[in-house]
């Protein structure tokens, strides 16, 4: 017992420090990123290569004035970043980040809590979310940031259906709602990863996942150009921080997450390290490793989607949601899970490539029908109409 | 008469936008390895594309003499010229008749950089300079004095020349 709770402060404290420096070094990458995509150089110079960067800007907006406007809802408005960034946190504490590490003690999971249902608190606790935002917008007593708000509140509440039907896929093939039995089953071979029997879910997950981060091209609840900053408009100093670290930690959620659901977690492919027998220090160290290069290439994905794409409509965004990606998920689980009793029960298969590869035909015959709805009949054509001669 | 609203007419057939996004993606994705065009500032002021003109007009400097003096003969010219009216000039006269300044001052605040004073001086003694780093802590210290202005190193401009328009 006294292993276990001290196992898990010390976890606790490690993925708190983890995710803070993760996030930090997040926003340095993002002006990065985008100054590189922009031809520019983008922050060089606190640090090497500007790393420390983020110090800076925290040291800057720990020291600058809190505003508070006259009219706002005092409690409220203090409240709201509060709100907005704990859920942001807690919900990384049910993601396994590597094989259990071996000490001699015993072996210690690695994950803060190997809660059994875990998926479930994910999904309760990440659309905790919207309230900050929504008592933020409220809260500041202004007309654009009550419209951040209500947008985030909508979007928020249209999203999260369609990301929890995709995921029901997952549990459907795992059979469990562990996140680390989720995991273990993606192990061995590529093919098993679920975006592979799963690809369809992928998309509607990842689609979702960008519109649960508020990010581009679903960040309409900040949408500067005609909400000026949305929910956070009258936020200042560490407050206003406290917005963009919630923002930045929700996006290392959502790419852990995409990582843990539909490419292997922490497992590394073709080994079994972690399932089979007590995993030595190299093989933990390698499988954090590895999970924190999947998560990396999501979080990547997020900054080079949001300085490419352009923002959606707000019409666009609710029909995208109500019409498409609802119904989409619906009928996909309806498929799947239909395809799912045919080659496993009917049938007789195991859980194994064939399997896999099985599911994956499913899902590229979806997916081509989808596509050629979703692109208007033109899976591969020009992106411009050829003019006619 | 009731509010309309005016439709535009996209081509709803004929465009791919998943190919279109995928387009725009790559070309994002290629641009990170592409060459930058910042300069970085404070250790590259010019680089092979971009330098500060000759023919920039920036704070004063006035040339000297093989003895060390300026070249100024106090002749007023150039206050009598300045249209931001900037310049302070006392003339003085030594034992040979010689005319030199008393005080020569600039109020480089005032100053519009016109680079009228370079352009009538008769001894080619006032110049406006190739320089923008004028920074200082007090705003006295942008009154530069004779002294001052003797002892700037800068670059001196090149004004335009009617008779030669291209500089050649």
């Amino acid at each position: 017992m006294t292993f276990f709770l001290i196992a898990s402060i010390i976890k606790l404290l490690v993925v708190f420090t983890l995710i803070m420096v993760g996030v930090a070094l997040l926003t340095w990458l993002e002006r990065r990123v985008c100054a590189l995509m922009q031809d520019r150089l983008g922050p060089n110079r606190v640090g090497p290569f500007g790393l420390l960067q983020p110090a800076a800007d925290g040291l800057k907006n720990i020291i600058k004035e809190e505003t508070y406007p006259a009219t706002a809802d005092f409690w409220t408005f203090i409240l709201a970043p509060a709100v907005s960034f704990t859920p942001a946190l807690l919900t990384f504490a049910v993601i396994p980040f590597g094989a259990p590490l071996n000490t001699k003690w015993g072996d210690v999971p690695l994950v803060v809590a190997d809660l059994p249902v875990g998926f479930l608190y994910i999904l309760a606790i990440s659309s905790l979310g919207v309230y900050g935002i929504v008592l933020a917008g409220w809260s500041s007593n202004n007309k654009y940031a009550l419209l951040g708000g209500l947008r985030a509140s909508a979007q928020l509440i249209s999203y999260e259906i369609a990301m929890g039907m995709s995921t029901v896929a997952v549990l459907l093939l795992a059979g469990n709602v562990s996140l680390n039995q989720i995991v273990a089953q993606q192990q061995g071979s590529i093919i098993h990863w679920n975006i592979f029997p799963l690809s369809l879910a992928f998309f509607i997950f990842i689609v979702s996942a960008f519109a649960e981060t508020n990010r581009v091209p679903f960040d309409l609840p900040e949408a500067e150009a005609e909400l000026v900053a949305g929910y956070h408009a009258e936020y200042s100093s560490m407050k206003f921080s406290m917005f963009y670290i919630a923002e930045y930690s929700n996006m290392v959620t959502a790419s852990a997450l995409m990582a843990t659901l539909f490419f292997g977690g922490w497992s590394v492919p073709f080994t079994t390290w972690g399932q089979s027998g007590s995993p030595t220090l190299i093989q933990t160290l390698v499988t954090m490793a590895v999970f924190f290069a999947k998560t990396f290439c999501f979080l990547f994905l997020y900054i080079w989607v949001r300085w490419t794409l352009p923002r959606f409509r707000y019409d666009q965004l609710m029909s995208l949601g109500w019409k498409v990606m609802l119904p989409l998920a619906l009928v996909y689980l309806t498929v799947i899970a239909t395809a799912i009793w045919f080659f496993h029960d009917f049938l007789g298969w195991a859980y194994d490539t064939r399997f896999s590869l099985a599911l994956f035909a499913v899902n590229v015959a979806l997916a081509i029908p989808l596509l050629f709805v979703l692109d208007r009949g033109h899976i591969v054509a020009g992106s411009v109409e050829r003019r006619r001669a | 008469m009731p509010i309309t609203v005016k439709v535009l007419r996209r081509p709803t057939g004929g465009t791919s936008y998943l190919r279109a996004m995928f387009k725009g993606m790559l070309l994002t994705f290629s641009h990170i390895f592409r060459p930058k065009v910042t300069m970085q500032y404070p250790e590259e002021k010019s680089s092979k594309d971009w330098t500060l003109s000759s023919r920039w007009r920036g704070t004063h400097r006035m040339l000297t003499d093989e003895q060390g003096r300026a070249k100024c003969v106090a002749c007023g010219l150039c206050p009598q010229i300045c249209p931001a009216n900037c310049i302070k000039l006392v003339p003085g006269e030594d034992e040979q008749g010689n005319r030199y300044p008393l005080i020569y001052e600039i109020d480089e605040f005032r100053c519009v950089f016109c680079g009228y004073c370079q352009e009538v001086c008769p001894e080619e003694a006032i110049h406006v300079g190739v320089h923008y780093e004028n920074s200082e802590f007090e705003r006295g210290r942008f009154v530069y004095d004779l002294e001052r202005l003797c002892a700037q190193t800068h670059p001196v401009s090149t004004l335009w020349d009617p008779s030669d328009p291209k500089g050649e």
